[in-house]
């Protein structure tokens, strides 16, 4: 792994994420600070977007571990960008679920929309582009996640919906884009349709 | 204790042993890959799979600790099928390309493929390649070859303390990798080549040229260092191609440090081959005889006024068979302490490590002064890390304030630090005295100083008064750098009554007090302060030494002759001969043989066995091959004085380059060059390290 030129020089936490990070490393008993790792990486990944190796030598250092085990952590889990991402991070699932319901449509649709491959960032440095592995919302699949929330039950033309409204600079309603709620039945309600008690009481 | 019974044998274990364990103990061998008795349990390769009876699937006996009654039986169909399946695994991204890997021959994977693997491939698809990376001059990697065992990982984490490796990345992208630009520069790094199961790592210095199967094994003992470890030369003709450690609970464990290891190219270069005399200034080679008649000439004019001094690498048998000479021709005028330590012979237990190499794990509490262990000694070195990381373990240094792979606390360098304590007013002083094994380590560095007995003397006044030595337990060490000096100091290679140490020797020469002078492998004198003096140098290598001798008598390196060394614990050891000094070059003690007769003083004996009975008659301690003579505490040593100024500093500056082999050697040069002298892995934050 060399060094890329993207990476910068220093890295610091904010006075706000440095009290938030105090509290996670708080939480863990003497001794056992390293636990608060994966927390620290996260809260350095919301401030910056992404993961540097500034950050990560950073955190090592507040957590007196060594800045490999960091690096360890922060690239075995793939959620943490390991490299900048857009103002708008798109991960779309392409796990089989997906990939059952239609993530290709979803995949050609956001490419598209976005003007980009995946692994890519737009020009304007607005969105990137990711295929990300099952996120566990397989009940509403096809799905993408847009930073911190699921855009559910996709096809090319909610996909193009949503990232089109994203780039008027609207957020659109997170959750399902077929109208369906949450993860009931599509159509409305299949089961316990009528309410009967023992006793015949309707 | 649980008792189990692994393939219809019982065995009772101690509670928290693993299934492993305990069938190696039975004798019953288990592949492995991951797992290692000296490391943390990783748990996966699953190579070690068994069957547990009420067990619904095969088990990683490595990670499985043994339950009461348990039934495991390591050898069955679904056994086999399930290492197979493993082994197919293992494979799917292996280039298998052992006909160009230097491993092969020597490789677990091959060795198990051979029991598990299947002649036929089932994947269709392609197979990883993983880019290599850059481990320095000493490991050479090839990482499509390797099956993230991770081993090399904890070594380099555990043992060494030195954590720069990881794996990075998941699943099929995962690679083991260092961290940017760190370097691998630990001491021990050699050692990853053992513990790495494929040939993802392997000797760089030595790589494609050899075959594992073409090479002789001789066993023998490092004289590279003061602790001895057990080593394994292998050679092929009369070429040393690499150095292993051997398995030595007591001394090395089975690590090896990476200057006993790589410094072996030094032993085919810059070699003394045959005998040289000066001739009009020039040394010009000569035969044996006229070197000696050209010696005899001079000796004869010098009567009593010749003196000799032992280097570190000197072996027991040729000191000796010096001190018998010069004690014919009437000189007492001998030392093996050629940088002044002042180090007393006369008391054993004052040069001695005594809490012996594997005790200093019992240890509860240390003080290290004037000595950095890590550049001194990397092996023993990572025995107190070993300490450190079990807890409940104070350690204080008084000198450099460097990185030790564990923590210490650093009171400062001045020696008056170390008369503070010793006296009771510094507060560490508690912490040994209030410690169930408290322990003191004294450096060269600290005893080669002019007020080296002072310091040597506050160290037997701490040892003392805070108990230091007591029931069963003797925890004041000194901790030497060379082979030579605890045989010298054995078998009395110091100046008798009256007669001059090496500072005055080398005083004498310059005044012309002492004209004929033996250098034995000395090196580290002051050569331009020889004045006239007429020297010999009798060693194995073109160092120092050789270019001021008038004569050079070409003697044997460690591994070219059967020779004693008595390590820092007391333990006396012996080399064996694994190849045959080059040229003309000869066993050392037969070449004093041979000018005691040109002399007209035959020594009294002629063959190994008769020059090995004399030394043993000079101690007991030659005798005990192999085992530690303790030394009885008592008798005072040391002086009383005042101390001088200046910090108190390792007598080793470079690691890689601290004696005549370890110069010629062009492994360690690059070693210099690209890690300095040893001790830097410390990363900084712009990814460059220094
Ligand atoms: S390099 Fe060797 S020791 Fe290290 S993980 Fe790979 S196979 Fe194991
Ligand atoms: S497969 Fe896409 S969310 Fe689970
Ligand atoms: S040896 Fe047991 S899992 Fe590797």
């Amino acid at each position: 792994m060399s060094n890329h030129s993207y990476e910068p020089e220093s890295f610091a936490f904010t006075p706000e994420y440095l009290e938030k990070a105090k509290a996670f490393i708080a939480k863990y008993p003497a001794g056992r600070q390293q636990s608060a790792v994966m927390p620290l990486l996260d809260l350095a990944q919301r401030q910056e977007g992404w993961v540097s190796r500034a950050a990560m030598e950073v955190i090592a250092e507040m957590l007196d571990m060594a800045p490999i085990r960091v690096e360890e952590v922060a690239t075995f889990y793939t959620m943490y960008n390991r490299k900048p991402v857009g103002t708008f991070h798109v991960q779309v699932c392409t796990n089989l679920p997906c990939m059952l319901r239609g993530s290709d449509d979803v995949v050609a649709a956001a490419k598209a929309t976005l003007g980009v491959e995946f692994g890519d960032m737009t020009g304007d440095g607005k969105f990137t582009l990711s295929e990300v592995e099952c996120l566990g919302a397989c009940v509403n699949a096809p799905m993408m996640q847009i930073n911190d929330d699921y855009y559910e039950d996709l096809t090319a033309e909610s996909t193009k919906a949503v990232l089109e409204a994203f780039k008027r600079g609207e957020t659109p309603k997170p959750g399902p884009q077929n109208g369906r709620q949450f993860s009931c039945p599509a159509g409305g309600p299949t089961a316990l349709t009528e309410l009967k008690f023992e006793g015949g009481k309707a | 204790m649980p008792k189990l019974t692994i393939d219809g044998r019982e065995i009772e274990v101690e509670a928290g042993t693993t299934i492993i364990q305990a069938a190696d103990l039975l004798g019953i061998e288990i592949p492995r890959f991951c797992y290692h008795e000296r490391l943390a349990i990783a748990g996966n390769c699953r190579m070690c799979l068994v069957e547990v009876e009420k067990m619904p699937k095969p088990a990683a006996s490595c990670a499985m600790p043994v339950g009461e009654g348990m039934v495991v039986k390591t050898n069955t169909p679904a056994v086999r099928k399930a290492r197979q399946g493993v082994m197919e695994f293992l494979l799917l991204n292996h280039p298998l390309d052992c006909p160009i890997c230097d491993q092969g021959g020597e490789c677990d994977l091959q060795d198990q493929a051979m029991a598990y693997g299947s002649d036929k491939n089932r994947c269709q698809e392609g197979k990883r390649a993983v880019p290599d990376k850059d481990y320095g001059p000493l490991v050479q990697t090839m990482m499509t070859r390797c099956i993230q065992c991770t081993r090399c990982v904890r070594f380099i984490s555990e043992i060494a303390g030195t954590p720069v490796l990881g794996g990075l990345g998941r699943g099929e992208h995962l690679e083991i990798s260092r961290y940017v630009n760190a370097a691998v520069s630990s001491e021990l790094s050699g050692n990853l080549i053992d513990l790495c199961p494929v040939g993802a790592l392997t000797n760089k210095p030595a790589s494609y040229t050899y075959r594992a199967w073409e090479l002789k094994k001789t066993e023998s003992v490092d004289a590279m260092d003061a602790l001895g470890s057990a080593i394994r030369v292998d050679t092929r003709g009369n070429e040393v191609i690499r150095i292993l450690p051997r398995v030595a609970e007591d001394v090395n464990e089975e690590w090896l440090s990476d200057r006993s290891r790589f410094a072996c190219d030094g032993l085919k270069r810059q070699r003394l081959d045959k005998p040289y005399v000066r001739k009009d200034g020039k040394l010009v080679p000569a035969t044996w005889n006229e070197a000696f008649a050209a010696i005899a000439a001079k000796v004869k004019a010098a009567g009593t006024k010749v003196a000799a001094i032992a280097g570190d690498q000197a072996d027991a048998e040729t000191m000796v068979a010096y001190k018998d000479l010069l004690a014919a021709l009437g000189s007492q005028a001998v030392d093996c302490r050629q940088d002044g330590a002042k180090l007393d012979a006369s008391v054993r237990a004052s040069y001695l490590f005594n809490s012996t190499a594997a005790g200093i794990e019992e240890a509860d509490a240390l003080l290290i002064v004037g000595s950095n262990p890590r550049k001194e000694n990397p092996v023993l070195n990572a025995r107190i890390r070993k300490r450190w990381q079990k807890g409940g373990f104070k350690v204080a240094r008084i000198g450099h304030k460097g990185d030790l792979t564990y923590k210490y606390e650093h009171l400062g360098d001045d020696a008056s630090i170390l008369k503070a304590v010793a006296e009771g007013k510094h507060p560490f002083f508690e912490v040994l005295k209030n410690a169930k094994k408290p322990a003191l380590i004294i450096g060269q560095g600290a005893l080669s100083r002019a007020d080296g007995a002072v310091l040597l003397g506050l160290a037997r006044k701490l040892a003392d008064a805070a108990g230091l030595v007591r029931d069963g337990w003797n925890g004041f060490n000194v901790l030497h750098t060379a082979a030579a000096r605890v045989g010298g100091l054995d078998l009395g290679f110091v100046p008798g009554q009256g007669w001059r140490d090496v500072d005055h020797i080398v005083d004498g020469a310059h005044k012309g007090d002492i004209q004929v002078l033996f250098l034995i492998g000395a090196d580290e004198v002051d050569m331009k302060a020889l004045g006239e003096a007429f020297v010999v140098y009798q060693g194995s290598h073109g160092d120092a030494g050789a270019h001021r001798a008038d004569v050079i008598l070409p003697g044997a390196a460690y591994t070219e002759k059967s020779a004693t060394f008595v390590n820092l614990e007391g333990r006396a050891q012996q080399t064996r001969l694994a190849v045959f000094p080059p040229g003309e070059a000869k066993e050392d003690w037969r070449i004093v043989r041979a000018l005691s007769e040109a002399l007209g003083k035959p020594l009294p004996y002629d063959s190994l066995k008769a020059v090995r009975e004399r030394l043993a008659k000079a101690s007991p301690v030659f005798a005990a091959i192999g085992q530690v003579v303790p030394a009885a505490w008592g008798a005072a040593f040391g002086a009383e004085g005042s101390l001088g100024d200046g910090a108190l500093v390792s007598n080793v500056d470079n690691f890689y380059q601290t004696d005549p082999i370890s110069r010629a050697s062009k492994t360690m040069a690059e070693c210099t060059a690209a890690f300095g002298g040893g001790c830097n892995h410390k990363h900084k934050k712009t990814g460059t390290h220094g």
